[in-house]
């Protein structure tokens, strides 16, 4: 797994097999809305009703929410929950974590139920585990040779300047 | 910690605003997001007590325009300044690409500065980050207020790094626009370094 402080990097390769892989989640669990977030609250992917969401301000809060429950689990002498679930009137979020980095989030109404979802996630997680291992692997060899294929690398004052204007 | 993705070409960086209760955190936040055109920002999200004081904190996503045709977005967060928060302030620091000090001008607030500056540092480190090595700057807010400190006494004490910094009032905006922009292009400049 990366380091704390390594960027996290996404490659389109890697992006296909994650989409895939949600795709078929989502289907098979009868579910409406799911993405994927860091740890640090930026959106990785999402698939399903996502139209009318507000996925960024979702990402962020999932994060929040992550850390937070994290820290109370810390507390109390637990590693981490690994699994949240909030039921609402209607919808109801199943928010899971995968390889200790990534969050898994599942909204679903009552077209589905927690005892599918949680299947389907349990399943899903250990494939999405090895595409984001495979990213780790690739980005670190990426990082050992820095500035190959970095956008920025080559950035100047010029363009920093340029997006202020 | 940024997020480059190839797939959506976009990089995604995280800036936190740090500082003592009531300096003025939030407030540069929503002078941001009310000066800032529609499509270049998301919902700011406050998670804040009934008297206003952040809770948790604010978050406001902001798309900057691209570089080398890659879209910069920037998540700006600020940390709950009162001292017993100290627990989700270590929370908003995962991950952070770069740090706003904003420190509160007025005389009386000196040593919540200083108190303040400390727990900066003691959090980052707790979570293995040196604040020197870390793009940071220091905003010395509430210029407009007539009990404040001079800036080169608040330079001597918050800022003997000499650290990018400047004067600002959050209220007015005075600073502000600034202030982001220093610490934006410290960050790009940082990513451009491979950091
Ligand atoms: N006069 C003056 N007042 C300011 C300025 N900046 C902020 N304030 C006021 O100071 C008060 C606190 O501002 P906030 O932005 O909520 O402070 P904060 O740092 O977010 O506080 P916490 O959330 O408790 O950490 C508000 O009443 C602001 O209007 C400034 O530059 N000048
Ligand atoms: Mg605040």
């Amino acid at each position: 797994m990366l380091g704390p402080q390594s960027s996290l990097v996404m490659y389109d390769e890697e992006y296909k097999r994650i989409m895939v892989l949600i795709e078929k989640l989502i289907r098979e669990s009868n579910s409406k809305v799911i993405f994927l977030v860091d740890k640090n609250g930026q959106l990785i992917a999402a698939t399903g009703e996502t139209e009318h969401l507000d996925t960024t301000s979702l990402a962020s809060l999932t994060a929040g929410n992550i850390a937070a429950t994290g820290g109370l689990a810390k507390l109390i002498g637990e590693k981490e929950f690994s699994i949240l679930f909030h039921e609402g009137e209607k919808d109801n979020i199943h928010i899971s974590i995968i390889g200790g980095r990534v969050i898994l989030v599942v909204i679903f109404d009552e077209r589905s139920s927690l005892g599918l979802v949680r299947l389907r996630v349990k399943k899903a997680s250990k494939e999405l585990e090895v595409v984001f291992d495979d990213l780790a692997r690739k980005s670190e060899s990426h990082a050992e040779s820095p500035g190959v294929d970095s956008p920025f690398a080559e950035i100047t004052d010029d363009d920093i300047d340029n997006l202020f204007n | 910690m940024s997020f480059i993705n190839y797939a959506s070409r976009e990089i995604n960086c995280k800036i936190v605003y740090y500082g003592p209760g009531l300096c003025g955190k939030t407030t540069n936040l929503q002078f941001i997001y009310n000066k800032t055109a529609q499509e270049a920002k998301g919902k700011m999200i406050s998670l804040a007590t009934e008297t206003e004081r952040t809770l948790f904190f604010d978050f406001l996503p902001l798309a900057l325009g691209e570089i080398r045709g890659f879209k910069t977005r920037f998540h700006l967060y600020t940390v709950p300044g009162q001292v017993f928060y100290d627990a989700s302030r270590k929370l908003i620091l995962k991950g952070v690409d770069g740090v706003v000090f904003v420190a509160d001008s007025q005389e009386e607030r000196l040593d919540a500065n200083i108190e303040s500056l400390e727990n900066l540092k003691d959090n980052l480190e707790e979570q293995g980050y040196q604040l020197e090595k870390l793009p940071f700057i220091i905003q010395y807010n509430k210029r407009d207020l007539p009990n404040c400190t001079p800036v080169e006494e608040l330079r001597k004490l918050l800022n003997p790094e000499g650290v990018p910094d400047l004067e600002a009032c959050a209220t007015s905006g005075e600073g502000i626009f600034e202030t982001l922009k220093m610490v934006a292009k410290l960050v790009l400049i940082d990513l451009k370094k491979g950091g």
